[in-house]
């Protein structure tokens, strides 16, 4: 760490959370005389990309500055009265469970920034898919920064909006329905969750979430924390989402345009599991031991059925959309994190959090991967991709086939990869529960956990072969790209460009440090993570 | 003998009395104006609002009373307090905005210019007056001269049967309340033997007369929940609001409906505080049936149908006042302080409502028949009218960006919690949810891609500074709730 003084890091973290929203209200102005680059359009991509850039290098900066050796305790705090009637603040800060969190928004907001730069979804005009980026950013880094209740449910809300937009306008086929979908869905969810919040906040007499934390739930009888837990998880599970209220999640993905879908993935959904790790574990632990077994049951079956999913999806002749079916593992994938908050065991929330983490990666960038294929191809339907054989892009993309196998493996929770290690600490949290729950149950969900594992390499793996692998012949492979010859013979298909490459490699050089070096991530989480759990008693 | 002539604080008085002044000068000037020189009386009329909005300055966290008796200085007619002050400024900004949107109809002799001005300041002053005043007789005086005008304004569409129909309505069914209403008053004058909330408070009633006094009580109610447009006293809202030219029926959304529950928290919080085992529960029942039945009904709005918005617009004003009433009920139980979220939720619920209203305004000119289905593609013709549209029905909706709607509706249902009215909160809690729906789909047809090529209109600037207005002290709201919602917090009387 290096050390920075105390009041420059209150602004750093206020200026990532605050910098993003002054930029894009800038980016509907007209550009500044000097500024105004080649065309409009050039000049508020470029004005995205420096906004994003200065976001994340301040986030690297905090990181930088981040006292790693009380990773528990809250840094950069900033605590203002806001409303005072309600006694709401404006209360930020961070400690080792959001820190993570915060470097992946700012990092993946950047490389969409960066390659929606060199690549604009179609749609209309750029300046408002900027202005919609950018606010969407500051509410997912700021539901990461605050510590109160109300500016968490305010943040939580912030990037349905811009999300709903980006969907409804520069998505792709059924894209209104798909859009309403999700805000319906989101929306109704978040809702339920501010009673719930309101219920805490109301009960206990304050509304921050440092306090309640410390109390642990003391404060409150075990019908107004169950009530709240279950009002609470309603909204966070629909946002993760958790089987069975995941349905919306496909069909947003699937019509999103490709920067749209790594945000969900990357980083939306994390706000679902963060709200489980940062509200409900620590100021309604009762509550949640007693929804805790159910929470582990739903999350298993959502394991076995986004991995069930994706296996019909990738049959041949199912016409499985490659970006559904990575909504799909995605459902599997959040279902190993919330089994591992379901836990309740400081292993078992590390191995989410982490999970959460890698998930990020990896998922976002098989999206663009997939986003990438969707562009060259004009469809991401595995079978018109496949053909008879398979697209066989080891052999005509190299490069690009080599990251997507890369990517699948990773996302398979191969060792010495990211994906390894999220999944293994949930299950091993299972495999021990908190005590007080089930031991029984809890085995048996990490048996079929384990089996969904194994369901997930199943499918991952004929992605593989059938994206990857496949009859290739030299001569169609080097013919110019305008001649598409017969059917038989698909498109000549471009390698990895430089910008793809420029936002790509930063995700899988992380998912290979994340594999090789775990204790980077968890070294910073579990003594938050310790400390969340044992509330005022530690 | 000490002398019965009071003093009078012409300070406490001015914020009405200008209002009054300036509606007989509105009468007398159009006598004398030219028929080309009308839209003097509007400038007129808006200078005088603004005067008295000016006069509210020197009371702001002033406690002053007047015309009290001079036997009893505790025993007065007129106070002003938080409440009154904050309900004053309500009123008088609510009609100073109703007075912009009018501008251009009065101008374009769609409505009779010197009428309009006199009826509309009359009123205004009558609302004004109402939440100051502190016996009875008063109470009922300042009701009457802020209703009387509203009949002649929603009729005041001449040649249009439905203004007419609408106006008699209206008349009617509010007469009947207002008779309903002296019957109670009579009951509680006959019981206690005075007309002053506070003495009648304090009275010792013969416990003989105590069921002549409850049900004194109970009729009293009857007459605001009448304008409060609370369920069942509803019926009239819809026919109303959607005959009645459209600043007026943006008045009686705001104006009117503030002159109701004002009325409603004066008697049962200052004069019955000792019968709150019989209005507490009636109350908190009329909250839930008002916004349950507000929101169903909006719900079950078809976009095409002729004038929904209006429509739409008068359902979710039920729905509101079923919110506005959520407090006066839980005060029953706790503390008169919990008027305050009442408070606090009317200012919220008057500005953005005004600004649907100025929004619907602006749509009407190229749409008479104002439905819902005309509102497709507002963004892509007027992107900022369909903005602070949308900035406006999510505050109502109680939806980030609309943050002061949210944190509204949080102050209303902390007052419900606090008075241990569970399964209110819980009724309200579901209608929020219900109201989400037609909400959030009025604002996404905002966006929506249009039919065909968007016709412009010119926006007369009237209009056009009314929304800029309601959109600008929203926003700054929306950044520093506290403005509002202090009064949540302090004690009003």
């Amino acid at each position: 760490m290096i050390d920075i003084n105390a009041s420059v890091m209150q602004f750093l973290l206020a200026f990532t959370v605050a910098g993003p929203l002054i930029g894009a209200v800038a980016a509907l102005l007209p550009a500044p005389p000097g500024l105004k680059g080649k065309s409009p359009d050039q000049a508020v991509l470029r004005h995205g990309v420096i906004v994003t850039g200065t976001v994340l290098l301040a986030a690297i900066v905090l990181a930088l500055g981040f006292d790693r050796d009380h990773p528990s305790k809250m840094q950069a705090t900033t605590d203002i009265t806001w409303i005072k009637a309600l006694g709401v603040h404006i209360h930020l800060g961070i400690d080792g469970i959001s820190l993570p969190l915060l470097l992946l928004t700012a990092l993946l907001t950047f490389l969409c920034a960066l390659y929606s730069y060199f690549k604009l979804p179609e749609g209309p005009s750029p300046k408002a898919f900027v202005a919609l980026l950018l606010v969407l950013e500051s509410g997912t880094l700021a539901t990461f920064a605050v510590l109160d209740l109300m500016l968490f449910f305010l943040a939580f809300e912030m990037v349905l909006i811009p999300m709903y937009f980006l969907i409804a306008r520069w998505g792709g086929a059924q894209r209104q329905a798909a859009a309403w979908k999700f805000i319906l869905y989101t929306l109704l969810g978040s809702v339920v969750m501010l009673l719930g919040l309101l219920l805490i906040g109301l009960k206990s007499g304050t509304f921050d979430m440092v306090a309640l934390a410390t109390d642990n739930g003391r404060g409150l009888t075990h019908t107004t924390e169950v009530i709240a837990v279950l009002a609470i998880a309603i909204g966070l599970a629909i946002k993760t989402p958790m089987w069975p209220l995941h349905s919306w999640l496909p069909d947003a993905h699937t019509a999103a345009p490709t920067v749209g879908s790594v945000l969900l993935a990357g980083v939306m959904l994390k706000m679902g599991t963060y709200g489980f790790v940062r509200i409900v574990l620590p100021v309604a632990p009762d509550g949640m031991h007693t929804f805790a077994p159910y929470l582990a049951a739903f999350a298993v079956a959502g394991i076995i059925y986004g991995s069930l999913a994706c296996l019909a999806l990738v049959r041949p002749g199912a016409k499985g959309d490659l970006k559904r079916l990575i909504a799909y593992s995605s459902v599997g994938h959040m279902g190993f994190v919330l089994l591992g908050i379901a836990s309740m065991t400081p292993t078992g929330v590390n191995g989410a959090l982490f999970a959460n983490i890698a998930h990020g990666l990896i998922t976002g960038l098989l999206f663009f991967l997939v986003g990438a294929l969707k562009d060259r191809y004009g469809t991401a339907d595995l079978d018109t991709l496949a053909g008879t054989t398979g697209a066989a892009l080891y052999g005509r993309a190299p490069r690009l086939g080599g990251l997507l196998a890369f990517a699948a493996v990773a996302s398979l929770g191969l060792p010495g990869l990211a994906g390894f290690w999220g999944e293994m600490l949930t299950l091993f949290g299972a495999f021990d529960p908190a005590a007080g729950l089930s031991r029984p149950a809890f085995l048996t969900f990490m048996a079929i956990g384990a089996v969904g594992t194994l369901l997930t390499a199943a499918y991952m793996l004929q992605v593989v072969r059938r994206v990857c692998m496949g009859a290739y012949s030299t001569e169609a492979g080097t013919q110019s790209g305008t001649e598409s010859g017969t059917g038989t013979t698909p498109p000549y298909i471009a390698d990895i460009q430089g910008y793809e490459f420029a936002a790509w490699t930063p995700l899988a050089a992380l998912t290979v440090l994340a594999g090789l070096w775990p204790a980077a991530l968890l070294g910073l989480s579990d003594p938050a993570v310790q400390k969340l759990l044992a509330g005022g008693k530690a | 003998m000490s002398s019965l002539v009071q003093s009078v604080d012409w300070v406490a008085i001015a914020p009405p009395t200008i209002a009054a002044a300036t509606a007989l000068i509105v009468l007398v000037t159009d006598l004398f104006v030219r028929e080309d020189r009308k839209p003097l009386l509007g400038a007129i009329s808006v200078t005088g609002l603004v005067a008295s909005l000016l006069a509210l300055i020197p009371l702001y966290e002033e406690k002053r009373s007047t015309f009290c008796l001079t036997t009893d200085p505790a025993a007065c007619s007129y106070t002003v307090d938080r409440f009154a002050f904050a309900i004053q400024l309500l009123v008088l900004a609510g009609a100073l905005l109703t007075a912009l949107l009018s501008l251009t109809p009065t101008a374009e002799k769609k409505l009779p210019a010197g009428e309009f001005w006199f009826l509309l300041l009359s009123s205004a002053s009558g609302a004004a007056l109402l939440p100051a005043s502190r016996d009875l007789a008063t109470l009922l005086v300042a009701l009457e001269v802020a209703s009387l005008p509203a009949f002649a304004l929603v009729g005041l569409k001449r040649g249009d049967a439905r203004s007419s129909e609408a106006a008699l309505k209206f008349f009617l069914s509010s007469v009947t309340a207002t008779a309903v209403m002296l019957l109670g008053i009579s009951f509680v004058y006959a019981a206690t033997g005075t007309l002053y909330l506070n003495r009648i408070a304090d009275a010792q009633i013969d416990p003989q007369l105590d069921t002549l006094t409850q049900a004194g009580v109970v009729l009293t109610l009857v007459g605001f929940a009448f304008k409060t447009a609370a369920v069942p006293f509803h019926f009239w809202v819809p026919d109303t609001y959607v005959g009645a030219p459209l600043p007026i029926a943006a008045y009686l959304s705001v104006v009117g409906k503030a002159v109701g529950f004002s009325g409603l928290i004066l008697v049962t919080v200052m004069a019955f505080p000792a019968y709150a085992d019989v209005w507490g529960p009636a109350i908190a029942v009329l909250a839930a049936l008002t916004m349950t039945v507000g929101n169903v009904a909006a719900l079950r709005q078809q976009a095409t149908r002729a004038h929904s918005a209006v429509r739409l617009l008068a359902w979710s004003s039920v729905a509101q006042a079923g919110y506005l009433l959520v407090p006066i009920a839980a005060a029953a139980y706790t503390t008169d302080d919990e008027v305050g979220a009442t408070v606090a939720y009317a200012l919220m619920y008057a500005v953005v409502n005004l600004g649907a209203f100025a929004v619907a305004a602006l749509v009407s000119r190229a749409n008479p028949d104002n439905r819902i289905s005309d509102y497709r593609g507002l963004y892509a013709s007027r992107p900022l009218a369909a903005l602070a549209m949308a900035f406006f029905l999510l505050c109502l909706a109680g939806l980030p960006p609309g943050i002061i709607g949210l944190f509204a509706k949080v102050t209303v249902f902390q007052a419900a919690v606090d008075a241990r009215l569970g399964w209110l909160a819980v009724v309200m809690a579901v209608n929020v949810v219900i109201a989400l729906y037609y909400y959030l789909q009025w604002t996404a047809t905002l966006f929506r891609a249009p039919e065909g090529e968007p016709v412009k209109h010119r926006a007369p600037t009237a209009i056009t500074a009314t929304i800029a207005l309601a959109a600008a002290v929203a926003v700054v709201l929306s950044g520093v709730p506290e403005l509002v919602l202090h009064y949540a917090a302090v004690t009003l009387f």
